[in-house]
């Protein structure tokens, strides 16, 4: 006893505060809740109706009728009764039991289930909780109705003690003492009696503390006060548990905890696992958190351009390489595996390979180097049909992952909504990870914050732009205007520089200019457009997002030129090759003869089967197909040379310069003039999206093309990465990127059509060289698919196949797809009209919300100017003193908030202000009276009056 | 951590794990802040405070922009100087296994500045400082504290109740997972 009274003293003084807290709106919420169960549950039984109102000590209406309860009830509890003194928060914890008790005894078990329910709140189900949280003052009573049958008051008692106890503070200091003496000399007085209900009900009580026990660590306390009541609790539950016969819990609860707390950890380090396994998250997080989503956007890109690469690296590679590789004939063996003996003095020279001719030209990276053998290997491996097909997979696997990753971001794009209603505010407040323990995170984290804010703040600014809209009009037309001229002269100039070297391609007597003009001019204009381009973007001054759209759609456009150029020679370059190979093919038979009509002469004996001619030295055709691949891969190679190089001294030793010199120069090179490089998106994007045009279409003749490009994107990465975080600097207006990057997308599929076309026309229309690649001898290259189903496939499937070729079935088809995507448009569109309204119908509700919390102010103002615009209102002679009241009716809603003298007011006249505004006609009436009435009558009259006019207007 | 010198009672440690979050090695962490002011020997709950000054440079804390006001929102006397019962609630909010209400009622606590249970203008400002190292512009400040009022300010007040904050953070997803500390 001694013990308990000095923690009764030590909560006293220590613990008051945060007494009063939980006390205050236990006032508010428990003495609703008291009148509603004195009405409905009365009947149930008078005690509990009793007991319960003890509670609200705080109460000063009921206190009369609560002193009675109040002393059968600390009869059960004893000494907790008395510890209760000074401590007012057990109440509202130990209030909550009496309540329950009212369900009867039977209702213990149940009680332990809630226990356990509640424990699972706290752990896991906190979503629920903060929402009871949110709406428990309109709850509450709700609430508390179940409770008396459920066990689970206890977590609602706790939710109150939380809900606001921070808002409430220095209120209702006093009654604590009062209400503990009560407790006290009543309680002594009616220990002695114990009836059997009284049993039940102080099993109730166990299990009421033991839920305490359990969810003490949920309680907005301060530790004392917590191990002030947990251990008045446990002696209470330890004392009468043993005379109630129920002892565990305890231990069944710690093990739950435990694993509670193992399983959250289990699921941490999976998370972190699987955030492990994403390649380069982290790098690009670094890169996101000092440039902004922007720059990531590229990475983002990147990374994702590499995955689909590695796929088709895996089909090529496993499907024809190595296949070729493992069980074709060997190097060397056939003509088209050799290398031809005119060229093999220089062939393993350094300058030869890097051209990709010598050794190179007649390797698996090539398709002259594949075999026409039906099959090869013990396994039968069609491995022609197996070149076609993984050439045509390619491409079917390309669209389908780009269509598929478009139509998935068009989905996140809608669904998560980036204008969440709390942009600003979750930044502000969660956006800080408190587990950063590590100076350089934090720094990377300042840097996050920041650019998110900044990307943020842009996206405000822009929609809170509102200026000549005329001028901007105009100046976006002209810029467009002036652009399309750009892009029209530079198409021009290059249809013309075509034109002139497909003219010089007849002639001998070039200069080194003439020569090379073409390649001038394309860099050239590659050089000099897209920064004027971006200049006249300039005047359209959109927001960056949608002008780095409108730059890479324009840029594109140019490069679509390149491509042109490039096909164009490229084409030119194959018919050539086309017409040679049939004079080389006929004089390559002729030499086949020759050398047998030789060899049986010179043997004289021309029964005897000579052996075959050296491969090296059979006539060759000249295999326009590894001509082209050969063309691909140079290209490819010498872009990422130039790329490469570029980031070197384009970022790198400018960035150098720029730092080093600076100490000794005449101005401010970091400020001034050359300062750091900005990382240039669109350039970026757009070379990766042509320089995977060029894999595309260069795939087919070029197996070991994929590998290639694979690598150049692995390493790019690690480069790019250090480069954009070693040299540039970040934009100047960080702007937030659309998380789906589908615009990117589009470019990509727009190339992947381009780069689809030249390559099934080749496929379909243009003969194979009759000596290399796996087609040769065939007529055309998709023969192979005639000859599998003509020879392997049974019978019917070859008919099969005809009727499904047949034009009646095939137009039908057509027809029907396109009434497909007709129809689907159609329903995509009513989607989105529909989500448009839903989104509307959203903020029109949150709105109504704000409103009708904030007083109904504004809505009242409103309905008051219309009723003064009424016509009889002003007509009538005695209206003056009416249109005086609408101001001083202000300070009758203030009160809740502010004293209602100044503040009021300020609200008031703003208020008003901002009606004249919208309307001026209600400016006579309400707007003038408040300026000279306010600082009167206002506090005093105010309140009276405008009671009395108050209602109507609702 | 020398916490095996260190000294409670069964009944104490007891009452510790019931009614925290996390209790490892808190007191071992709490004695090495500031060994000749805290006695290993805790069984008779000796009284001393560890100043903020001390606090603020655990490793946990030291890089968080709130430190100060973490440590002064969990101190009773409002300055920032921790009993070991304050030192031990305080983690144990932070733990991961705290619900959301009780953290959003630290959070708006650590929020708010200057105390008087409003996040009015000056907190946010204050904050948003930290946040950004000051690297925004009066402007853009002004903007930003502007715009998180206009969204989550529900009485027309121009200041955030504690009822705002909760019903802005309850809906913001990333709340639980950031406003933890490990140790």
């Amino acid at each position: 006893m001694p013990r308990k009274s000095d923690a009764a003293k030590m909560e006293e003084v220590g613990i008051e505060i945060d007494g009063d807290l939980s006390e205050s709106d236990d006032g508010g919420t428990q003495r609703r809740a008291n009148r509603r169960q004195a009405g409905g549950r009365g009947g149930v039984k008078g005690r509990g109706r009793g007991k319960k109102p003890a509670s609200d000590d705080d109460d000063e209406d009921d206190e009369e009728e609560d002193e009675a309860p109040r002393g059968r009830r600390g009869a059960n509890r004893k000494k907790p009764a008395k510890k209760r003194g000074g401590n007012d928060d057990e109440d509202e914890s130990e209030d909550e039991p009496p309540k329950k008790k009212r369900g009867g005894a039977a209702n213990k078990k149940r009680g332990g289930k809630a226990q356990d329910s509640d424990e699972e709140d706290s752990d896991v189900g906190k979503g629920k909780k903060g929402k009871k949280g949110g709406g428990k003052k309109g709850k509450k009573e709700e609430e508390e109705e179940t409770k008396g049958k459920k066990g689970n008051g206890k977590g609602k008692g706790k939710d109150k003690g939380k809900d606001k106890d921070d808002d409430k503070d220095k209120k209702k200091k006093k009654k604590k003492g009062d209400s503990s003496s009560d407790s006290n000399s009543n309680s002594s007085e009616e220990e002695e009696s114990m009836s059997e209900g009284e049993m039940a009900r102080l099993m109730e009580e166990v299990e009421e503390k033991k839920k305490l026990i359990a969810n003490i660590r949920n309680k907005p306390w301060r530790m004392q006060r917590r191990l002030k009541l947990l251990k008045e609790a446990q002696e209470f539950v330890d004392k009468f548990e043993g005379a109630l016969g129920k002892g565990k819990g305890r231990k069944w609860y710690a093990y739950k905890v435990m694993m509670t707390k193992k399983w959250i950890k289990f699921q941490r380090d999976f998370e972190n696992f699987r955030t492990a396994c994403i390649p380069w998250e982290r790098k690009i997080k670094e890169v996101e958190s000092h440039f902004g989503s922007s720059v990531a956007s590229y990475f983002i890109f990147l990374r994702w351009m590499y995955g689909m690469n590695l796929v088709l690296f895996g089909f090529t590679f496993g499907l024809v390489v190595i296949p070729e590789v493992l069980m074709g004939l060997p190097y060397g063996s056939i003509p088209r595996k050799t290398v031809p003996r005119a060229e093999q003095d220089t062939a393993q020279d350094y300058s030869v390979l890097m051209d990709f001719n010598g050794y190179c030209k007649y390797s698996v990276l090539f398709y002259g180097y594949y075999n026409d053998q039906r099959t090869v290997g013990v396994l039968k491996f069609r491995l022609p049909l197996s070149y076609l097909m993984v050439g045509i997979g390619t491409f079917g696997y390309s669209l389908m992952l780009v269509i598929r990753t478009m139509a998935k971001n068009a989905d996140v794009g809608g669904g998560d909504g980036e204008d969440s209603d709390f942009t600003f505010a979750w930044k502000m407040f969660t956006s800080w990870d408190y587990l950063i323990g590590n100076a350089e995170t934090a720094d990377n984290k300042y840097a996050s914050i920041t650019t998110s804010f900044k990307e943020s703040i842009v996206d405000e600014q822009e929609n809170q732009k509102d200026e000549n809209i005329h001028l901007r009009r105009f100046l976006r037309v002209l810029a467009n205007f002036l652009i399309t001229c750009s892009l029209g002269g530079s198409g021009y100039l290059i249809y013309f520089v075509v034109k002139r070297s497909q003219e010089f391609a007849t002639r001998d007597d070039l200069s080194w200019y003439e020569k090379n003009e073409m390649e001038i001019v394309m860099s050239l204009l590659g050089l000099v457009c897209p920064p004027l381009f971006e200049t006249i973007a300039e005047l359209e001054d959109y927001h960056p997002r949608i002008a780095l759209k409108w730059q890479l759609g324009r840029i594109f456009a140019l490069f679509l030129g390149n491509l042109y150029t490039f096909l164009f020679a490229l084409f030119d370059e194959v018919n050539t090759k086309l017409e040679e190979e049939q004079s080389i093919k006929n004089a390559s038979i002729w030499a086949m003869k020759e050398y047998y009509a030789n060899y049986s002469r010179l043997m004289n004996d021309s029964e005897a089967t000579p052996p075959p001619m050296d491969p090296a030295d059979v006539i060759r055709g000249p295999c326009w197909e590894t001509a082209v691949g050969i063309e691909f891969v140079k290209l490819t190679v010498s872009d990422i040379q130039v790329s490469y190089l570029t980031i070197l001294i384009g970022d790198f030793a400018r960035a150098v310069i720029v730092r080093f010199l600076n100490y000794c120069w005449c101005w401010d090179l970091e400020a001034g003039f050359p300062s750091y490089g900005e990382f240039d998106i669109s350039g970026n994007v757009l070379g990766l999206v042509f320089n995977q045009g060029m894999i595309w279409m260069g795939a087919f003749y070029a197996p070991g093309l994929v590998g290639i490009n694979v690598l150049r994107l692995l390493s790019s990465m690690y480069y790019q990465c250090w480069a954009v975080m070693a040299t540039n600097v970040p934009h100047e207006r960080v702007f937030k990127a659309s998380k789906s990057n589908n615009f990117y997308m589009g470019l990509l599929l727009l190339v992947l059509f381009l780069s689809l076309l030249p390559v099934v026309y080749t496929i379909m229309t243009l003969p194979p060289s009759f000596d290399c690649g796996p087609f040769s001898g065939k007529d055309k290259m998709f023969d192979i698919i005639m000859e599998t189903i003509d020879l392997d496939l049974p019978a019917f499937m070859g008919t099969l196949f005809s009727y499904a070729a047949n034009p009646g079935l095939i137009i039908p088809a057509v027809l029907l797809m396109v009434l497909a995507i007709y129809y689907l448009n159609s329903v995509s569109e009513a989607y989105q009209n529909s989500n448009m309204e839903l989104k509307k119908k959203m903020k029109m509700a949150r709105d109504e919300e704000k409103n009708r919390r904030n007083n109904a102010d504004t809505t009242n103002q409103v309905m008051k100017d219309l009723e003064d615009l009424l016509p009889n209102r002003s007509l009538i002679p005695p209206a003056p003193p009416e249109p005086e009241k609408p101001p001083e009716q202000e300070p009758k809603p203030k009160p809740t908030k502010t004293k209602p003298g100044t503040a009021g007011k300020g609200v008031n006249l703003q208020k008003d202000v901002a009606l004249a505004s919208s309307n001026p006609n209600a400016r006579g009436p309400v707007s003038r009276p408040p300026g000279p009435r306010g600082p009167g009558p206002g506090p005093g009259a105010g309140p009276g009056r405008g009671r009395g006019r108050g209602p109507p207007p609702r | 951590m020398g916490n095996k010198q260190t000294i409670f009672t069964d009944e104490q440690l007891d009452a510790y794990q019931v009614s925290l979050f996390s209790f490892p090695r808190l007191h071992g962490r709490y004695h090495e802040l500031a060994p000749h002011l805290v006695p290993m020997d805790y069984t008779n709950e000796p009284d001393c405070k560890v100043p903020l000054a001390l606090i603020v440079n655990m490793p946990e804390l030291k890089e968080n922009p709130f430190r100060n006001r973490i440590v002064e929102s969990f101190s009773e006397d409002g300055m920032g100087n921790l009993s070991f019962n304050e030192f031990v609630d305080m983690f144990s909010v932070l733990s991961e296994m705290a619900p959301r209400e009780l953290k959003a009622i630290y959070a708006f606590k650590i929020y708010d500045f200057n105390v008087d249970n409003y996040l009015c203008k000056e907190d946010l400002e204050k904050t948003l400082n930290k946040l950004t190292k000051e690297e925004l512009t009066p402007e853009e400040v002004e903007l930003v504290c502007e715009k998180t009022i206009e969204e989550s300010d529900l009485d027309g007040d121009h200041k955030l109740s504690f009822a705002d904050f909760e019903n802005m953070i309850s809906r913001a997803p990333d709340f639980l997972s950031t406003f933890h500390i490990r140790i």
